[in-house]
């Protein structure tokens, strides 16, 4: 109970520690994104404003007026942060909000499913080849694994887009959903979403889950030598209780802290693979900000994308220490 | 010559050999101390030599020192390299890029505009094997002049990331306690900022240039933290050991029994990482140029695969479509060439194989890692 408590303070004090970076990146840097922002506006509306309209513009924009005390912008930032204002982006001309707040679920939507396919099918997998090890399939599935480990995501997605996408036309080129379905929890549209999401999902699916089954092979193996196991076997335990109790559960629990580093690595992938398939997730938005110099959008981005994963991992995190009961901090114990 | 009698000073044996209890001629102590340091024999002439004091009774000279040297750390190592097939396939792989990088522009012309016609697909022409691109640039050109500045980009991001997560994560874990806890804090909150778009986001706001060495850091900003994390839970397990306890009786200081004791101990981890690191620069940084977001000086394979795509179409149309296979199988070669490499490098630091490959050392040599078998985490660059 402690544990969650401290788990999750720390998880919040990320958050914000990020969006103190965030503040720090945008308002202290010189000629940073402040004073583009301002040359933008004064651009745009021409020479004729006053000083104080051109303020009055940044302060809508970034949620920051420059007007006032550093000290004072940030506490009126964190404020409108944690009330959702996120500022309003310059390219689209709506709140950051808005904008970005409906694309995560679809991004999430994304990473977790390519997530979750690439561990379920990596392990069993895996599993599979510790149990016939040395046989053609073992020696055979070691190398599409390393091959398609060695591939960036991206590459798949360029080329599934090329050949299944464009030559094809078995899947959709871009977008989340076809135009014509209504959006709601019915058949088409749910069939639709699928067939937009497919693409995407598979290319990150497909260059990771060699990974984790080449990674699930090698604890597997190392499992089936331990001594407990063979003392499992001569207890005369079931078979299935011991692939199971003891060769799955002691072969995956290692693997869950890797785990944590994928979901950090998908959600980056996500960035690339959203803008290949323009499919209007937070990294496509992060993309279109970044080359429309649209600073407001491109922050409120890169703030919600480090949420969701910050939330991402806090799950597994919390989740862990259930799974192994041994998982404890090295507090208790000190050298000097 | 070890003066075992007793110390009444008018030893005629003594006198006659000179002794003068100046021991410069001493034999040292063969190398297999960790610590380097020379025994002595007992000086005081006391009436027996202890067990701790005793030294050994071959002494080396400086070429046959050289040559054992020479044959721990290069020849063997290349021996068990060679010997493996998947080791050996990567090993040569990583050497033709280096042989690309290096020589290779200096054989190659440097890319221009109208080297050639237009789009002209790969291996059709001798002048142009892999093709050329829409404004008749040699693709081969391009690829090959590319390598430098990526192979300078991946070690600097590669050797910061595991410079920094090897410190903090031995460090932590071998102190422990309040610094661990301070550390490990910072370390998660890092671990938890998503890495490429927060490289994004920092080459948007920086306004850096081009170079290469720094977009490799950039590009694995905070991959230090979850190396740190990985780092320190196998010094957990390593820190009660006998003989780090003994250094630690001793008063031997922290860093010492860090760098002396620990790390050796976690150089195939650390080696491991090192080219996993290596890998993942290659894939964030191809796919951050790809996108158009990071700033660079020179041509760059993920540039290509833009400009194949945004300017030719070559996701739509196949006359443009060698222009955007070149890059990414020159990515994915080199990608497997490091992993079969790494695979490899696991070998070389478990003292048994290597034992069995070195020819002019004795069985009992007893350097470097543990050879406890370290699984590692392909994954964790996986799902760029």
């Amino acid at each position: 109970m402690k544990y969650i408590v401290k788990r999750l303070a720390q998880s919040v004090l990320t958050v914000f520690a990020v969006v103190s970076f965030s503040f720090a990146l945008i308002r202290l840097l010189p000629g940073g994104p402040m004073d583009y922002l301002r040359a933008q506006i004064i651009q745009q509306g021409g020479s004729d404003l006053s000083p104080e309209a051109i303020n009055m513009r940044i302060e809508a924009q970034s949620g920051i007026d420059p007007d006032r005390p550093v000290y004072v912008q940030y506490v009126d930032y964190m404020i409108g942060l944690a009330q959702g204002d996120l500022g309003r982006s310059v390219w689209y001309g709506e709140p950051v909000a808005d904008i970005v707040g409906p694309a995560i679920p679809w991004t999430v939507f994304l990473t977790g499913s390519s997530l979750f396919l690439a561990f379920v099918i990596g392990v069993s997998l895996g599993a599979l080849m510790a149990y016939r090890e040395g046989s053609t399939f073992d020696v055979g599935s070691t190398g599409i694994g390393l091959v398609l480990n060695s591939t960036p995501s991206y590459v798949v997605g360029l080329l599934g887009l090329t050949f299944l996408g464009y030559q094809q036309g078995l899947f959709p080129t871009g977008g989340r959903y076809a135009s014509e379905v209504t959006v709601g929890f019915n058949l088409p549209f749910l069939a639709s979403v699928l067939h937009h999401g497919a693409l995407p999902i598979l290319s990150m699916t497909v260059v990771a889950f060699g990974g984790w089954a080449l990674n699930m092979r090698g604890n597997a193996i190392r499992i089936l030598g331990e001594d407990y196991l063979r003392a499992a076997r001569l207890r005369g335990l079931p078979t299935r209780r011991i692939a199971i109790r003891y060769v799955a559960r002691n072969a995956i629990l290692p693997m869950y802290t890797g785990l944590m580093i994928a979901i950090g690595t998908v959600f980056g992938g996500a960035v690339i693979i959203e803008n290949i398939f323009a499919y209007p997730g937070i990294g496509f938005y992060l993309i279109r900000a970044i080359d429309a110099r649209d600073y407001p959008l491109m922050m409120g981005g890169f703030i919600l994308i480090t949420v969701a994963m910050v939330i991402g991992i806090t799950v597994a995190d919390l989740t862990y220490g259930r799974l192994d009961p041994r998982a404890k901090g090295g507090e208790s114990r000190e050298s000097y | 010559m070890s003066p075992t009698e007793g110390d009444d000073g008018n030893d005629p044996l003594v006198d006659a050999l000179g002794d003068d209890g100046d021991h410069e001629d001493a034999p040292e102590r063969a190398a297999i101390t960790g610590h380097g340091r020379r025994g002595r024999v007992a000086a005081d002439g006391g009436s027996t030599v202890s067990e701790f004091e005793q030294t050994a009774e071959i002494t080396m000279t400086e070429s046959e020192r050289r040559r054992q040297w020479l044959e721990e750390r290069v020849l063997a190592p290349a021996r068990i390299i060679w010997d493996d097939w998947r080791a050996r396939t990567g090993a040569l792989i990583v050497a033709f890029y280096l042989f690309m990088g290096i020589v290779g522009p200096r054989l190659v012309d440097a890319p221009s505009t109208n080297q050639g016609p237009r789009l002209r697909g790969a291996f059709r022409t001798l002048e142009h094997p892999l093709g050329t691109t829409a404004s008749g640039v040699d693709i081969l050109s391009q690829t090959v002049h590319a390598t430098p500045a990526m192979l300078i980009m991946l070690s600097s991001g590669a050797v910061f990331t595991v410079v920094l997560g090897t410190a903090v994560g031995t460090v932590s874990g071998y102190k422990g306690g309040r610094f661990d806890s301070v550390a490990m804090t910072i370390n998660d909150m890092v671990m938890t900022v998503p890495g490429l778009p927060l490289t994004i986001v920092l080459a948007a706001v920086l306004q850096i240039e081009g170079n290469p060495a720094v977009i490799g850091i950039l590009i694995t900003i905070n991959a230090w933290a979850g190396l740190g994390r990985a780092i320190r839970s196998q010094v957990l397990t390593l820190r009660d050991a006998e003989y780090i306890e003994a250094s630690r009786i001793m008063g031997i200081g922290t860093p010492r029994i860090v760098l002396g004791d620990i790390v050796p101990n976690l150089m195939p981890y650390i080696t491991m990482n090192f080219v996993q690191q290596a890998r993942a620069v290659i894939f964030g940084s191809v796919g951050l140029y790809f996108l158009g977001v990071l700033p660079y000086t020179s041509t760059n394979w993920g540039v290509m695969m833009d400009a194949a795509v945004n300017r030719a179409g070559a996701t739509s149309s196949a006359a443009a479509l060698h222009w955007l296979v070149v890059p990414m199988v020159t990515v994915i070669v080199l990608a497997l060439g490091l992993t079969l490499f790494a695979q490899g490098t696991d070998r070389v630091f478990n003292p048994r194989v290597r034992a069995r490959h070195a020819e002019t050392i004795e069985d009992d040599e007893d350097e470097g890692g543990k050879g406890g078998s370290t699984t590692t985490t392909a994954t964790a660059t996986g799902g760029v």
